[in-house]
């Protein structure tokens, strides 16, 4: 009986050894195959489209009480750009920052910091959800990014919101550094919570959480919500930019789409 | 319309339809890749809580790996409790290198670390559980395949002392009473299908920004999004107990007559291996 016991176990062993062998190998074979990529990126597509028609434009992210603001918010992706000509506007307070404002608008300008603080302004107790898992709360203020695009005026032909920044990432690469960038649709991109933040609980927005000017995109991930704009670029198609995924982090294999 | 055929031939009845044992293998691969590619989102922060944001000091779970002297040593710590776990949790060898990483390479989905990736399988795979789900949640009522076979009625409950003295025993129905599931057996299945699947499914969708804009609900009932979160792993570990138990009931019932049931739908009423082999 006993012997019986140890066969049956060793069997079982080397019979789940076996499973979890191939399942691996073939994972390994199977993932690297195009279709398999196209029915995953495919997937994506398909929650965008469900969410969409679920949450259609209007649906607001929760919004919290100021006792709920996290004593710690923890910054994510870059913390400390260290373009040099970022760093000298850091240095003087970004005094001579101008947010450009072009691309398929009939009016592109550029705008100030105090220019921007003087614009109509929203402010959002809102939770920041990090693509690994974490959660902070933090209180927003910002300027509706719909007025934005209204004072610019947006071409028929534009589909996205591109946001220039000023960090670079991979600043080791061989092939020289990436700078950052981000894309989101124009239902986003005018959704009320949508805002271009300057202040972070009730101070200027410091460095590591993309100063002087972050977006604030509060149905999506937190990376979606691209810190140190520089420029606001109204396009018909992102296919161009980088790797023509959408964004920085797109290009390095997240999903465009982030609702989830 | 399981259990209701007459034996075809010998003593095999008809035991499960083709929409269970089809759904049920779909679920099973389903749930092996949301594991695998679970287990590698959890490693992109491997650490869990309770309520509406992340504590990071004070994780009530918690997957890491600290310096004791020149070596990385892995370690599992619940509630500030931790265990050494290096060699699995914490700390695993990749390609013989001793490496920081919660769950180990070969339990993962890819085997290296790619949360990115780790998202696309575990929402291509949570997609086909919720459909594949739903036909079965549907042709289950409609056809009482969940009234008959698997709600238990009060006689199956007033029985569940005995059958779990039964069990203990490791002595398991056959012949007649084979023909239907025994009261632990639905109330097994009835818990999986019922609550813990439609649960780890309501946790996951509690985590996505969009669906909390337009579910509020989800997050008020869970407590919290990290709440959900802390659920959604627990529930994961919950079925992957279930799934140790059914496979060792499977090998103690009975492999062949399991499996063919699954796969073909034929039972073998008289088969009793069970019984031969637990009194040998």
């Amino acid at each position: 009986m006993a012997e019986f016991r140890t066969s049956r176990r060793g069997l079982i062993k080397a019979g789940l050894a076996g499973l979890s062998g191939v399942a691996l190998a073939g994972c390994g074979k199977i993932a690297s195959q195009d279709w398999v990529t196209n029915i995953l990126d495919g997937t994506n597509e398909l929650t965008y489209r469900v969410q969409r028609a679920i949450l259609g434009e209007h649906a607001m992210a929760r919004e919290y009480a100021e006792s709920d603001i996290s004593p710690h918010f923890k910054p994510n992706g870059s913390t400390d750009p260290s373009d040099p000509a970022y760093k000298a506007m850091a240095a003087d307070g970004f005094k001579d920052w101008k947010l450009e404002v072009g691309g398929l608008v009939d009016h592109p300008f550029q705008i100030s910091l105090a220019e921007l603080r003087a614009m109509p302004s929203r402010t959002q107790i809102t939770r920041h959800d990090c693509v690994e898992g974490w959660s902070c709360i933090g209180k927003w203020t910002g300027v509706p990014l719909g007025l934005i695009l209204d004072r610019a005026g947006v071409k028929d032909e534009a589909r996205y919101v591109l946001f220039r920044c000023a960090d670079t990432m991979d600043d080791g690469a061989l092939d020289g550094p990436t700078r950052f960038y981000g894309t989101i649709d124009l239902v986003a991109a005018r959704h009320p919570q949508t805002i271009l933040a300057y202040d972070m609980n009730g101070a200027p927005l410091q460095v590591p959480y993309g100063a002087p000017l972050r977006v604030r995109v509060e149905r999506q991930l937190g990376y979606k919500s691209t810190k140190y704009i520089m420029k606001i670029e109204l396009v018909d198609s992102y296919a161009d930019e980088g790797e023509g995924k959408g964004g920085y982090w797109e290009d390095n294999g997240y999903d465009w789409y982030a609702g989830i | 319309m399981a259990f209701k055929d007459k034996p075809a031939g010998g003593r095999l009845v008809k035991r499960h339809s083709v929409v269970v044992r089809v759904t049920h293998w779909i679920t099973f691969v389903c749930l092996a890749v949301l594991l695998m590619s679970g287990l590698q989102i959890f490693n992109a922060h491997p650490a869990l809580y309770i309520g509406q944001t992340s504590t990071f000091d004070h994780p009530v779970f918690a997957i890491d790996a600290r310096e004791v002297g020149d070596q990385s040593q892995g370690y599992v710590a619940l509630f500030g409790h931790s265990v050494t776990t290096t060699g699995v949790l914490g700390v695993s060898n990749v390609d013989g290198q001793p490496t920081e990483r919660a769950f180990p390479s070969w339990i993962t989905l890819p085997a290296y670390q790619d949360l990115g990736t780790g998202r696309k399988w575990h929402f291509l795979f949570a997609w086909i559980l919720v459909l594949n789900g739903l036909v079965y949640l549907i042709w289950g009522f409609a056809s009482r395949h969940f009234a008959r076979d698997i709600v238990p009625d009060r006689d199956d409950l007033a029985h569940t002392g005995e059958a779990i003295v039964e069990h203990v025993k490791l002595r398991f129905p056959h012949g007649e009473a084979a023909r239907r599931y025994n009261v632990l057996q639905k109330l097994a299945y009835f818990g999986v299908i019922f609550i813990a699947l439609p649960l780890i499914v309501l946790a996951g969708w509690t985590m996505s920004p969009g669906l909390d804009a337009a579910f509020p609900q989800l997050v008020a009932v869970f407590g919290g999004r990290q709440t959900a979160r802390t659920i959604h792993f627990i529930v994961a570990f919950s079925l992957v107990g279930f799934f140790i138990v059914h496979v060792v009931m499977v090998l103690l019932t009975g492999v062949f007559n399991n499996m063919r049931s699954m796969i073909t739908g034929r039972f073998d009423l008289g088969a009793g291996k069970a019984g031969e082999v637990t009194h040998g």
